[in-house]
């Protein structure tokens, strides 16, 4: 049985561009997806194909079981959806936004009213219930913007890049606000570029590059793949790279990665902390003065690495293209 | 926040024409309240209409010739008329503006993410800028009988009539906001809907018989002015209103002015109603 989002062979062009190249999904009920991704890989435009925004050139979805194409008017009554920008009206007060949103969602005026109270006392908006969103700090727009997409508590919610531009303190605090929403049975797709945040709220990861899903599992499952640990050595002098790259090829189990401006060589291994000990006392036999060593596990920042060639937030020219549709 | 998930209940699609006008007069709030919270956008949509009301009066008036009278006061009473009629037209532009930086801020696709009729966020902002026109006339009108315009000068006339011309005014203006909606929904920022939802209507009002009389212009040019939209509206205001200065010509929109006005003004909101909509439809911001 499909899941509460289901997505099949998803294809969009916008004219050379293949945004979308078949891209699948498929999220169980009351379950998180972290779509993971650099910018322009296609995250978004999923949002939208998924959100009746966009219609896709071919493929097949279905949200909270109702067929996206077909019903589209079906599927907003059953979903959320929070932008990658605050997307509220700045001159309204807090209250009249999230009344105006209740009220597009076909709610009587009066329960709409009633239910914009709730949600600005469960997001710490009460006290600015009554001010122009204008005034509104960036933290407590995206609040607002959030707390819009929960007006009639959909059961499927979206949110594109969530906590992007936020400063750590608010992001943490959105997080445990999506936290008690998806234990409540929400299921939620939600993007981002940050690994930690997909490390952090989702079961489950899609990988997205070019249009495709290049990768998913579990957190674990995809750091799995990209294999164990890893000696990571800097030394203090840029002399010393060459030595220290001669010690780790003895003990690596693969070639050695320099990074020459930061003096860091880093090799995989296994063996742990005792191949630790070994190579520092090898290190020091040889006289190579060393900054910083250390046995790492790979984060999901490897993993992206590994996968795609790149990092997750490195931006390029053509990247910079669908960033702006 | 253990209520977050609290089930409220989606009512079902009601009758669509209904859901329509409902979520149209929604929207129409939203825009309302937005436009009293910024009220130099009233103040500075006032200000150019005044301006012209006082300087065509008293620089213009007394050297132009109206129909064989060259006097100030046939030409101030013939003025107010495509005065009026500009200044609808000009709501163009803040329609065109609100609805490009709806599209900017990314409200837009909240909007259309939202189980709401498809028309009703362009049909909501044209309705609360036919309120703010409403406004801007009636100030304006003040303003003219202030620097001596009256209703009557040229004929007799009733309040029926002079009704029927600030209708057909409003039903002008009205329309004039769909083209602002259409140019709204495809440009990409505010200020590009603002200078591309102005320019043109300057050739518009002016290739007209707003502001001097057809009669001594080019034969082209004066065709192009006789079955102008724009005039037909000026046109029936100064029948309405009895002012001087009615286009003699045989041309139909200029022997019909009423009819005309009304059929322009139609066919406008019918064309540009259903490209504005389609767009939405599509729109990706």
């Amino acid at each position: 049985m499909p899941g509460a989002i289901y997505a099949e062979g998803l294809v969009k062009t916008f004219g050379d561009v293949r945004a979308l190249d078949g891209v699948d999904l498929d999220v169980p009920e009351g379950t998180v997806l972290g779509l993971l991704g650099p910018n322009g890989a296609g995250k978004t435009t999923t949002v939208r194909c998924l959100t009746t925004l966009l219609r896709p050139d071919s493929g097949s979805a279905v949200v909270a079981g109702i067929d996206v194409l077909k019903h589209p008017d079906a599927v907003r009554r059953s979903i959320g959806l929070s932008g990658q920008f605050a997307a509220v009206d700045e001159y309204l007060t807090g209250r009249e936004n999230l009344q105006m949103v209740g009220q597009l969602y076909q709610m009587k005026a009066k329960a709409a009213k009633a239910r914009a109270v709730e949600l600005l006392d469960q997001f710490d908006l009460a006290d600015a219930a009554d001010r122009p969103t204008k005034t509104y700090s960036g933290g407590m727009r995206r609040r607002l913007d959030l707390a819009a997409a929960l007006v009639v508590s959909p059961p499927v919610m979206f949110m594109d890049e969530p906590t992007t531009g936020l400063d750590p303190r608010n992001r943490q605090l959105l997080w445990e606000v999506i936290k008690r929403l998806v234990s409540g049975g929400t299921t939620l797709l939600l993007t981002t570029q940050y690994l930690e945040e997909a490390d952090h709220l989702a079961h489950e990861i899609a990988v997205v590059d070019h249009g495709h899903v290049i990768a998913k599992g579990t957190s674990d499952q995809l750091k799995a793949r990209t294999g164990g640990e890893r000696v990571e050595v800097v030394v203090h002098e840029r002399e010393h790279i060459q030595p220290a790259s001669e010690v780790l090829r003895g003990f690596g189990k693969g070639d050695t990665t320099v990074e020459d401006h930061m003096r860091k060589l880093t090799v995989p291994v296994t063996g742990g902390a005792k191949l630790l000990a070994e190579v520092i006392r090898e290190l020091d036999t040889r006289g190579i003065e060393i900054d910083d060593i250390g046995l790492r596990r790979p984060t999901l920042d490897d993993v992206f690495l590994s996968l795609t060639g790149h990092l997750a937030e490195a931006k390029d020219e053509e990247n910079g293209k669908e960033a702006v549709k | 926040m253990s209520s977050l998930t609290d089930a409220v209940r989606v009512a079902p699609a009601a009758n669509p024409v209904s859901q329509s006008v409902r979520d149209s007069i929604v929207v129409a709030k939203r825009n309302l309240i937005r436009m009293s919270r910024i009220p130099e956008m009233i103040i500075y949509g006032l200000i150019q209409p005044i301006m012209f009301v006082v300087l065509f009066t008293y620089v213009f008036g007394g050297s132009m010739q109206i129909g064989s009278s060259t006097s100030a006061v046939d030409y101030k009473n013939f003025l107010m008329a495509g005065i009026f009629a500009q200044t609808v037209t000009f709501a163009t532009a803040s329609s065109g503006a609100g609805i490009a930086d709806d599209m900017h801020k990314g409200l837009i696709d909240r909007f259309r993410s939202l189980p709401m009729a498809r028309g009703a966020v362009l049909t909501g902002r044209t309705f609360a800028d036919l309120v703010q026109t409403a406004l801007t006339l009636v100030v304006l009108a003040v303003v003219a009988l202030l620097v001596g315009w009256r209703i009557g000068s040229d004929g007799s006339t009733n309040a029926g009539r002079v009704l029927g011309a600030f209708g057909l005014l409003l039903l002008l203006g009205y329309a004039f906001t769909w083209i602002g909606a259409l140019i709204g929904m495809s440009v990409r920022t505010p200020e590009a809907a603002t200078s591309s939802g102005l320019i043109w209507l300057f050739p518009v009002t002016f290739i007209s018989n707003a502001f001097v009389d057809t009669s001594h212009m080019t034969p082209w040019l004066r065709h192009i002015a006789e079955w102008n939209p724009f005039s037909a509206t000026v046109q029936a205001c100064r029948v309405l209103f009895a002012n001087p200065g009615q286009s003699p010509s045989d041309a139909w929109p200029m022997q019909h002015p009423v009819w005309a006005s009304l059929i322009y003004s139609v066919l406008i909101i019918v064309i540009f109603r259903t490209l504005a909509v389609r767009k939405y439809r599509s729109a990706t911001a």
